[in-house]
């Protein structure tokens, strides 16, 4: 188990020695994100823009334009919101080649509270033309991406929770954009995840076998592109689908997965998430429980819902 | 209370604040020190000298107004409002805990005495403006305070408000930097390069005064951590309500001011302490009861 931000320190610091061109920008939050050990073995290609994060996309903007692969540094709430019109004109709208390592998104963000948890993020993100928006759930999976961003010309939102989840992936994983991952299958219910949620979805999935209850997890990495024909074909293939984000149940994971059903093959969509209310300061544990999205409050949802299902 | 020019009480009471800050951090398992350090004594000015407010009636209209910009130091500002009666001192153990009204960032939905929400930098200070606007627009003599960070003085949208507010003629604004030289993560210092943190000041070759000034503000620069330069600046400040220029009080302080193993350390921007280090600061401040 190794913390995302922790892959996207060591990965970028791999990435530098082989490509010349990456930098990292960092919004004076080094140490949060783990950029500083980019900092530490290559400091000249570390720039500090200080506590400027609209200012620090323009200028990854003018170093892509020459060549350099910049990496930003921030919060994913800072560049979702504090710094979204420049990266919606001047990243987004010009396919700018900049990569957005947005950290600690989602709702477990170290007892920061709401002002930092992003759960809007992927809507966001989503709703933007030219933006690629993955959400990797574990450390090969968070590799995988950071080194495909980095080789693909444009731009692209990373999605790094804060802290370690359980591994679900092994070493021979390969990142395709748009593909979806079947964690594992079941004929009564399909639970649709992203990022490091899809592990305590599957973890609900076990143990929803003790109750009767066949249930598979979708793991869906690619937000944006996504395949659309995987949605549906496992989506055909249960009597419920269920969705299960650490974001808003408003226009992301939950939105993409009943939009591609609703024109494809409509069914039922129950989506879990943030129901329209802010977070707050608390442990992890605490807001799992809250938000009801720990493996033993998804086993007990998913089991009521399913008590129901026609 | 004591006599105006008698500054023992408030040193005092900085004292307790940064014990109540440091070892209700640690309680939580997560939070800031640096930066509650550094602005400690000037909250203890504002709340026991120089603001006009009633902790049994927060909402009081005429109250003085007071922001803290630079939000994740939210716990300095509880500890000071608890000793001033705003909350219970006790009730410091619920930071950061689920369900508490003492959340990471100052929420001003759950707090009664806060003014508005920060933690997202940069944006107290315009909250101000528009609250300083208002009561001269309602003819109201209350004084709007705002706190403002060096690190956060890097945002676009405090120089927004630093434009506007002396068109306004705001004297009854008063922003106050606390230029402690350190934000977060910052610039390595070259070698041989000494500054008064462990970092490089932000701002150093810059001078901020100047730069204010020619916006329009009546600048005053202070010792942030004597009473002596601290009360004084800001009941001038706030004296000169009807003027038609904001004033800024440069507060020249120290990040983690008060213990030694903390001061000028950036690391000591957001850390909880050991118990073995709690024992240290108790030791100190001259803290008796270290139930915590
Ligand atoms: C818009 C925004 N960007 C980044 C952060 C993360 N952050 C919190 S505190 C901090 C450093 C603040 O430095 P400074 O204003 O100097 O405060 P102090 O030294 O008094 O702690 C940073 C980068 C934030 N809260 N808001
Ligand atoms: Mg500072």
């Amino acid at each position: 188990m190794k913390a995302l931000r922790d892959v996207f320190g060591d990965t970028l610091v791999s990435l530098a020695l082989t490509n010349p061109n990456v930098l990292v920008l960092d919004a004076d939050l080094a140490n949060s994100t783990k950029a500083d050990k980019f900092a530490k073995a290559y400091p000249e290609r570390f720039l500090q823009m200080g506590i400027a994060e609209q200012n620090c996309v323009g200028v990854a903007v003018g170093l892509a334009s020459l060549g350099f692969v910049p990496w930003l540094s921030s919060f994913t709430v800072f560049f979702t919101h504090r710094a979204i019109d420049p990266v919606r004109m001047l990243v987004a709208q010009t396919h700018a080649n900049v990569k957005i390592g947005a950290a600690y998104a989602g709702l477990l963000t170290g007892l920061t509270g709401k002002t930092h948890q992003d759960v809007q993020d992927l809507a966001i993100m989503r709703a933007m033309p030219d933006m690629t928006v993955l959400a990797p759930a574990d450390a090969i999976e968070g590799e995988a991406i950071i080194r495909w961003a980095t080789d693909y010309d444009g731009p692209v939102f990373v999605r790094l929770a804060r802290d370690a989840s359980r591994d679900i992936f092994e070493d021979q994983y390969r990142f395709v954009p748009g593909k979806t991952i079947s964690l594992r299958t079941g004929s009564d219910v399909l639970i649709i995840s992203t990022g490091p949620q899809s592990a305590r979805c599957l973890q609900a999935a076990e143990s929803l076998q003790n109750e009767g209850i066949s249930a598979g997890v979708l793991h869906v990495p690619s937000i944006k592109p996504v395949n659309k024909e995987e949605i549906v074909a496992a989506s055909e293939r249960v009597k419920l689908v269920v969705t299960v984000e650490e974001h808003s149940i408003y226009g992301g994971l939950g939105g993409l997965v009943a939009e591609i059903l609703s024109e494809a093959s409509p069914r039922r969509v129950i989506r879990f998430g943030i129901e329209d209310r802010w977070g707050e300061s608390a442990p992890n544990d605490y807001l799992l429980e809250t938000f009801q999205m720990s493996p033993p409050r998804l086993n007990e949802r998913i089991q009521k819902l399913f008590a129901k299902s026609p | 209370m004591s006599s105006r020019t008698d500054y023992q009480e408030l040193e005092g009471l900085a004292r307790k604040g940064r014990w109540l800050a440091i070892s209700t951090v640690a309680g939580s398992g997560a939070g800031h020190v640096g930066g509650p350090f550094s602005a400690m004594d000037i909250l203890v000015a504002l709340y026991f000298r120089v603001m006009k407010i009633r902790s049994d009636d927060p909402k009081w209209p005429e109250r003085d107004r007071f922001i803290l910009s630079k939000g994740h130091s939210s716990i300095g500002q509880y500890a000071v409002m608890a000793l001033r009666g705003f909350l219970p001192v006790e009730e410091l153990k619920t930071f950061d805990k689920g369900g508490s009204r003492l959340q990471g960032h100052p929420d001003v939905t759950r707090l009664p005495g806060l003014e508005t929400s920060t933690g997202s930098l940069g944006q107290g200070l315009s909250v101000g403006l528009g609250i300083a606007l208002g009561a001269r627009m309602r003819g109201q003599k209350f004084h709007t305070f705002v706190m403002i960070g060096d690190g956060e003085l890097q945002e676009g949208m405090i120089w927004e408000a630093l434009h506007i507010a002396p068109r306004y003629k705001l004297g009854n604004l008063t922003a106050i930097l606390d230029w402690n030289g350190l934000q977060q993560f910052g610039w390595v210092l070259a070698m041989n390069e000494t500054h008064r943190g462990d970092r490089r000041d932000p701002w150093s070759g810059t001078d901020l005064r100047g730069v204010f000034e020619k916006l329009g503000w009546h600048c005053t620069e202070i010792d942030g951590h004597d009473f002596s330069q601290i009360v004084p600046a800001l009941e001038s400040a706030k004296a000169s309500g009807d003027s038609e220029r904001p004033t800024l009080i440069i507060a020249h302080t120290i990040k983690g001011k008060g213990v030694q193993f903390t001061e000028g350390k950036h690391e000591w921007h957001s850390k909880v302490a050991t118990d073995e280090e709690l024992r240290t600061v108790a030791k100190e401040l001259g803290i008796q009861e270290m139930a915590v």
